[in-house]
């Protein structure tokens, strides 16, 4: 079962993902990891290649669920799976790093994520932590 | 779900009261009380929202395995008027765009085939591209693919994936209406650049089942059904292009509802009316995706009876039928004795049209629309039959759903033990990810007679045939 440090939540057909940080910007980095998380075992990822990604958004909650599904996009384009991430932010306008390689035999194959979707969506800061989430698809 | 706020209609139907000045349609739930008492409380608060959405034309309505999804309720049907202001919503159809089950029947006997399961579970597992990662080895040039998405099945069968009897059995004939190409986003058309004919992973699948029961024989001769046959199923759905137009679409429309001032009870409704600009532009995209689908599970078939072929050279594997469970359809149902034009959502839930029914191949047209309720891979699964005077517009059940949630399933089960746990029952398991297999474990889904016996109940589609699980490559 999730605790409540866990980054992710429970939901009955997909799952629920938490990125937690004491910036914005880092919760959406650790958002990004407990996706892939679902996806690879992340320690088994060698950061052999670097996809910048950007967008407009001036929602935060919109844009996790634009970060996320910029991500799960061009790795399924790129046939890629990402470990590492730096997300920067000024404003509307988002720019981040996204570090991993390209599928091979030996990376775990754990399940597709479909996409993130707006179902239990929140962005938020409590006290010194940010913490965004949200139901991706699988 | 706390049943003391629904009231019984009937015994296998349900309706949730509205609260004094609540501004929404009727909500009515099918199923028994211990299918809706297994059930998330959010499976009401999301049918309840779908309720308050503008231009709804009669009930938003739960088929007997509906669960917690996202948007509307996976198992929920609702339908809009055009013409009233409905709207469409993404949110209403799915990431998973048209996932559906292909369901072939073969002149094979369990007593032929038995023998050689091992090998034709190995040569599935060879020939299906399976399982997050994996691609298929058909390319397409971006010309290519804009002629699947207006020819669906179709540009498979010209191509050399199945034959021109494949295409009768599947829905609208292999390939639906008003796919616009130019509506799906580059991205959505790159990522499926490697996916054309594979499987995904999550809850799809590729199953030899064989058929261990009949309740209707008069059905079951429509369909060419007779106990101890081999049937296989194929559960996949449009890939990463369906999924990239989902969402793109998602937040397209949620921003559009608020433009257009639709007062949302949840952004997660992202929706607009179907005649705005927006919403036909998502019709048109998700007919493309629906078409990206059939095409898909085309391939599948083909790539399915080559590896049958290896293994039983006299196997002949035909359509039965392909049926799609996450569509917006526009269809015309009887409102008050007159026909209407609806925009019908079924995020979960099957098509089901009775007797008759002018769409349905003449083999099946006496008989009704073949309704297939898959099951998890080690409880079998269900062949219904659509009935006349269906009260959900034509609507049925579409699987066990689940009765626990994936992280709750990966603590009671571990993939290896799960797998050699069903080779012990004579099931042959192949996937190429354990954790996908413990997150499938059957016992992480309802029980799967219970939800076709009640869509039997409700009335909602006839049993005709149990499938019983032997081999199965998950993705």
């Amino acid at each position: 079962m999730p605790t409540s440090s866990s980054p992710y939540f429970q939901h009955d057909a997909d799952i629920g993902i938490i990125g937690r940080g004491t910036t914005l910007e880092q919760a959406f980095e650790a958002a990004a990891q407990a996706v892939f998380a679902i996806v690879t075992d992340l320690a088994l990822v060698q950061p052999s290649s670097t996809l910048t990604l950007e967008f407009e958004e001036t929602d935060p909650e919109l844009a996790l669920v634009t970060w996320l599904n910029l991500l799960l996009g061009k790795a399924r384009e790129q046939g890629m799976v990402f470990s590492r991430f730096h997300v920067q932010h000024h404003g509307s306008q988002w720019r981040a790093d996204a570090v991993g390689e390209k599928w091979r035999d030996g990376l775990e194959r754990g399940v597709e994520v479909k996409g993130a979707t707006l179902t239990m969506l929140s962005v938020k800061q409590t006290g010194a932590m940010w913490e965004a989430r949200c139901i991706v698809d699988v | 779900m706390n049943l003391e706020q629904l009231r019984q209609l009937q015994p296998y139907l349900w309706s949730l009261p509205r609260a004094s000045g609540e501004q929404r349609a009727e909500v009515l739930l099918y199923g028994t009380a211990p299918l809706l008492a297994s059930m998330d409380d959010k499976v009401l608060e999301q049918i309840a929202n779908v309720a308050a959405l503008p231009g709804l034309v009669g009930a938003a309505m739960t088929m007997p395995d509906a669960h917690w999804g996202y948007g509307f309720p996976i198992g929920g049907v609702a339908a809009f008027d055009a013409e009233q202001g409905g709207v469409i919503s993404a949110g209403g159809v799915g990431f998973d765009i048209s996932c559906g089950i292909r369901c072939l029947r073969s002149n094979l006997d369990l007593a032929d085939a038995a023998a050689h399961f091992t090998r034709l579970a190995d040569t599935l597992f060879h020939a299906i591209p399976a399982g997050v990662g994996e691609e298929g080895e058909l390319k397409l040039n971006p010309a290519q693919l804009d002629q699947v998405l207006l020819d669906g099945a179709h540009w498979a069968v010209q191509h050399g994936y199945g034959n021109a009897a494949d295409l009768e059995y599947v829905e609208e004939q292999g390939r639906v209406a008003g796919a616009v190409p130019a509506y799906v986003s580059e991205l959505a058309k790159k990522r499926q650049r490697g996916e054309m004919g594979t499987l995904g992973s999550g809850n799809h699948y590729l199953e030899v089942q064989v058929v261990e029961r009949i309740y209707d024989s008069t059905a079951a001769l429509a369909f060419g059904l007779h106990p101890g046959q081999i049937v296989i199923s194929i559960h996949c759905g449009s890939r990463g292009l369906g999924h990239q137009i989902g969402t793109d679409y998602l937040l397209m429309l949620a921003k559009a509802a608020s433009r257009l001032g639709i007062r949302l009870p949840n952004r997660e409704l992202a929706c607009a009316p179907i005649k705005s600009v927006e919403g036909q532009q998502y019709l048109g995209a998700m007919n493309a995706a629906i078409n990206c689908a059939l095409a898909n599970r085309q391939i599948l078939t083909q790539l399915t009876r080559n590896a049958c072929t290896q293994v039983y050279p006299q196997a002949e594997l035909e359509t039965l039928f392909d049926v799609s469970h996450n569509t917006c359809k526009v269809e015309t149902h009887a409102i008050d004795g007159k026909p209407r034009l609806l925009h019908v959502h079924r995020k979960g839930a099957t098509r089901a049209f009775g007797p008759g029914h002018a769409m349905l191949p003449q083999r099946y047209r006496a008989v009704g629309q073949p309704v297939v309720i898959g099951g998890s891979m080690g409880s079998g699964s269900y062949i219904l039959a659509g009935n006349s005077g269906n009260p959900a517009y034509s609507s049925a059940s579409h699987g066990a759903g689940r009765a626990m949630s994936r992280h709750q399933a990966l603590t009671h089960w571990r993939g290896r033990e799960l797998i050699d746990e069903l080779a012990q029952q004579g099931i042959l398991i192949r996937t190429r990810s354990m954790r996908g297999a413990a997150e499938e474990a059957p016992g992480a889904y309802k029980d799967v007679d219970l939800v076709a016996e009640a869509t039997e109940q409700a009335g909602l589609a006839r049993r005709v045939a149990y499938l019983r699980p032997k081999v199965c490559v998950k993705g």
